[in-house]
Formats: C-alpha cells, structure tokens, sequence
C-alpha cells in the first residue's frame, strides 16, 4: 500500500519478464528514421550474458540529442508517421540477442562535450533497469576530456566507445556480466533509494 | 527441479545477509534466469549531462484514449473478456513529489486464467479471444493514470517446482528526465505467493516490496460494475532543474 503524502520512497523497479514482446514493442519503434534516409545511421549490437550468448529477450531503449546537439522534445515516437525526429526509440532482441536503430548520429550537447547516446537495457533475468551510455567515435579530444571516460581504466573506457564500421554505421554490444561487462551507471538521484 | 523449499531457503539467507535493500538485489540467484544476467561490479556514479536530463515525450498523437480500456479490444468482434472487471488508477510523482504530467504509461498483463497472448507462453489456461492485455494512457495534469481492465490469474514458470507468480500487472514509466525510467509489476494485496516468489522477494526491505502492492479501494468501486484498486507510483528524483509552473494560483 503507498500514501504519497508520507512515504516518498521511490516505487522499485521489477524485471521486464518473458512476455513483453506483444506489449512493449510497435511497428517503427526502432527507427527514429527510415533507414536508408539521407544521414540515417545504425547503431546496432548485441546483448551477451555472462556465458557470452545472446540474450533473446532483451529490450533497449536509446535517448539522444539531434546531429546539432539539440534534444528533441516532440511527440511523436509511437506514431512516426508525422516524422518528427523525436531522438527516442526502443528494440527488442532478436532469437541471437541483437538489437538495431536506425537513427540520426547526436552531436555533442554542449561545446567541446563528447557525443554520445543514453541507454536503458531491460531483459527477463535482470531485476531492475541498467543503465548506460554509448560514445561516438572519432573525437579524440572530446572523449579524453569526457569526465566519466576519464575516471575509468583503458579497457572500460574502450568498450563504451561505439566501433565505427566501414559502411559508416556505429556496433555496440552490451555485456550484462563476464570480462567484457559493460559499465552499467548509477545518477546522483538514484542513490536515494537503495 | 529445486523445490519451493531450497529456494526459500536461499530468499531467506539472501534477506539475512543485504537486509533492507529498497531496490531488488539484481545477484539474486532464486530467481534462476538472474544467475547469468546480473552485472558483478556496482555501477559507475556519472553526473546525467544533456539527453539524460530530458525524458522522451508522448502526446495525444501517440496514444488513443480508448488504448486505456483493456476491457473492449475485441472492437468489433464484440463479445466480453472473462473475468473480474476492474478499475487501477493512482498517480505519478516523482522522488520530489511533483506529479510526472502527460506521460507516458504502459501495462501488460496475463488474462484471467493467468495466461499470457505470448508465443512462449506454454501455460495450458485459456486464451480469452476477448482479452489481450495490454494497454496505455497518458498521465494527466495531477500525474494520474486509470486502466479499466480484468483481474490477472496468478501463473506456473519453470524457476523450480510448483513455482507461481503472484498475480501481476507489468508496468512501464517515464519520469520528466531520461534516468526515472521504470519498468515494475504491482501486484494485488493479500496473495498469499509472495512469500514464495523470488522476484517479489528480491526487494530485501519488506517496507519497499509493500510498494509494489495495490490497495483496494471500495470508493473507486462502482456499482454493479467494477472493483477499484489504487497503487500510486514514486519515481526517482529529477536531476533537470525545476521550473515553477506559472498557473495564477494566488491563492
Ligand atoms: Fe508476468
């Protein structure tokens, strides 16, 4: 039972489960722009668990800024059909664990800031939300000055860093568990409540 | 397959030793499918810079009302789901009480016969050709939600022998910055599963795991009708600086 007034105490979090996948995903949701348009680009990857195999049931969501910088704040993701870049999008995996965007390539935030995409993976067998970021490569100087990149070893910071492929699109894979673990991060407000 | 007993045995050590975590514990081996999926090392404390702080909108575009009545998918087919009708409704707020307006809720959830319209969902319980279970309504201006929908049945997995679920509604929210993100199950008050279920129990402060749990509420009932239940829904704190809504309240 809650009682708001008495009891702010953040409601917690439970795993996704098995059975979202006639719920959580809709026609589009992971192509924040067609593919194939003029500057779509694909981030995409897979999910691993601490075996290294895919996880099937996995669901990620991306937040991100527009090519300028600048976060979208339109309607629009459910219905795409008006075509608004809305800078959010979500995918299931597939039977390997593999997840895909088609979206636009985010631009830094803020001048001299390292780009990058704000990930939440969700999937049967994990408890609660993760949180991560992804980085685009290819600016040197903006990911050695990014405070986060800093403050973690060479190896960690390599792995949040998307690879760039020949075809220009971004590969990313998410480790849950194992000695490829992603960093998973917590935020400041989170700390509230554990 | 383990029995309910070792896995009791393992919640209750597991309670013993991280006593009063308001979060689940994600190393959480009763629950079987956790063993492989729980990351080892603690997260990394980042400060949320630019999309972080700015949650995904949702508006009347992308939602139809009548996506929050469970109860009357069937469309044109006609014809009623089975079951026990009812109302839950409550609000969002986040971790600073501010009502999370015009967002975005989604529900999913298993028929009255606790079985799910899942491919995988091997449960041998009927599938209701009037019922699919899924549903979603936009927030309004006091953060509340209301799904109109059936009671949920309690279901079988293969976690060990003679596991069940407590009966659950699957939730999914958004707060107003990109880290409130939550996806959660509420459940219904009295089952006497909890005990017995590991993913409730993963929650090892008992305070916190009484969140997830609904209350009935006889003045949401209606006549004849429908049974009420009202779960309110805490959202972790805003990082995004505030901004007062000018609305001429000068009272
Ligand atoms: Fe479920």
């Amino acid at each position: 039972m809650t009682d708001l007034a008495a009891d702010l105490a953040p409601t917690p979090g439970q795993t996704i489960g098995p059975f979202f996948h006639y719920a959580l995903p809709y026609a589009h949701d992971r192509e924040l722009v067609p593919p194939g348009r003029a500057g779509a680009v694909r981030l995409h990857g897979h999910v691993y668990d601490g075996a290294g195999n895919g996880v099937p049931d996995a669901l990620v969501e991306i937040r991100h800024a527009d090519p300028s910088g600048a976060v979208p704040a339109v309607e629009g993701s459910i219905r795409r059909e008006g075509g608004a870049f809305t800078g959010w999008g979500r995918s299931t995996t597939d039977r390997t664990g593999r997840y895909w965007f088609s979206t636009l390539e985010p631009g830094p935030t803020r001048a001299g800031g390292a780009a990058c995409f704000a990930v939440t993976v969700f999937a049967r067998g994990l408890l609660n939300r993760l949180f991560t970021r992804v980085y685009v490569p290819g600016d040197d100087a903006a990911l050695a000055a990014e405070p986060l990149l800093a403050g973690l070893p060479a190896d960690e910071r390599t792995r949040l860093v998307a690879v760039r492929e020949p075809g220009g699109d971004l590969w990313f894979d998410v480790h849950l568990q194992g000695e490829r673990e992603t960093v998973f991060l917590s935020f400041p407000r989170h700390r509230d409540c554990t | 397959m383990e029995s309910q007993e070792l896995i009791s045995k393992e919640i209750a050590d597991l309670q013993d030793s991280r006593p009063g975590l308001g979060q689940p514990l994600l190393d959480f081996a009763p629950y079987r499918s956790a063993v492989l999926r729980h990351p080892t090392k603690d997260p990394r404390p980042a400060d949320p810079e630019g999309a972080e702080l700015v949650a995904p909108v949702f508006g009347h575009s992308d939602v139809d009302p009548l996506e929050a009545d469970l109860t009357i998918q069937s469309g044109q087919s006609g014809g009623e789901p089975i079951g026990e009708r009812i109302v839950v409704t409550g609000r969002v707020v986040d971790g600073d009480g501010r009502p999370v307006r015009g967002q975005l809720v989604e529900i999913w959830q298993a028929n009255a016969a606790g079985r799910y319209v899942h491919q995988r969902d091997q449960h041998p319980a009927p599938i209701d050709p009037h019922f699919t279970g899924l549903g979603r309504c936009l927030t309004d201006d006091d953060g509340g939600y209301r799904f109109t929908t059936i009671k949920p049945g309690p279901y079988p997995w293969r976690n060990h022998r003679n596991a069940w679920r407590p009966a659950h509604i699957h939730f999914s929210l958004f707060g107003t910055d990109f880290t409130q993100r939550l996806i959660t199950q509420m459940y219904f008050p009295g089952d006497p599963l909890f005990a017995l279920d590991p993913i409730y129990q993963s929650i090892t402060d008992e305070a916190a795991r009484a969140r997830l749990v609904a209350s009935y509420d006889h003045h949401l009932s209606e006549h004849e009708w429908l049974l009420g239940y009202r779960w309110d829904i805490v959202l972790t704190g805003s990082h995004a600086t505030y901004v007062e809504p000018e609305d001429g309240d000068d009272d």
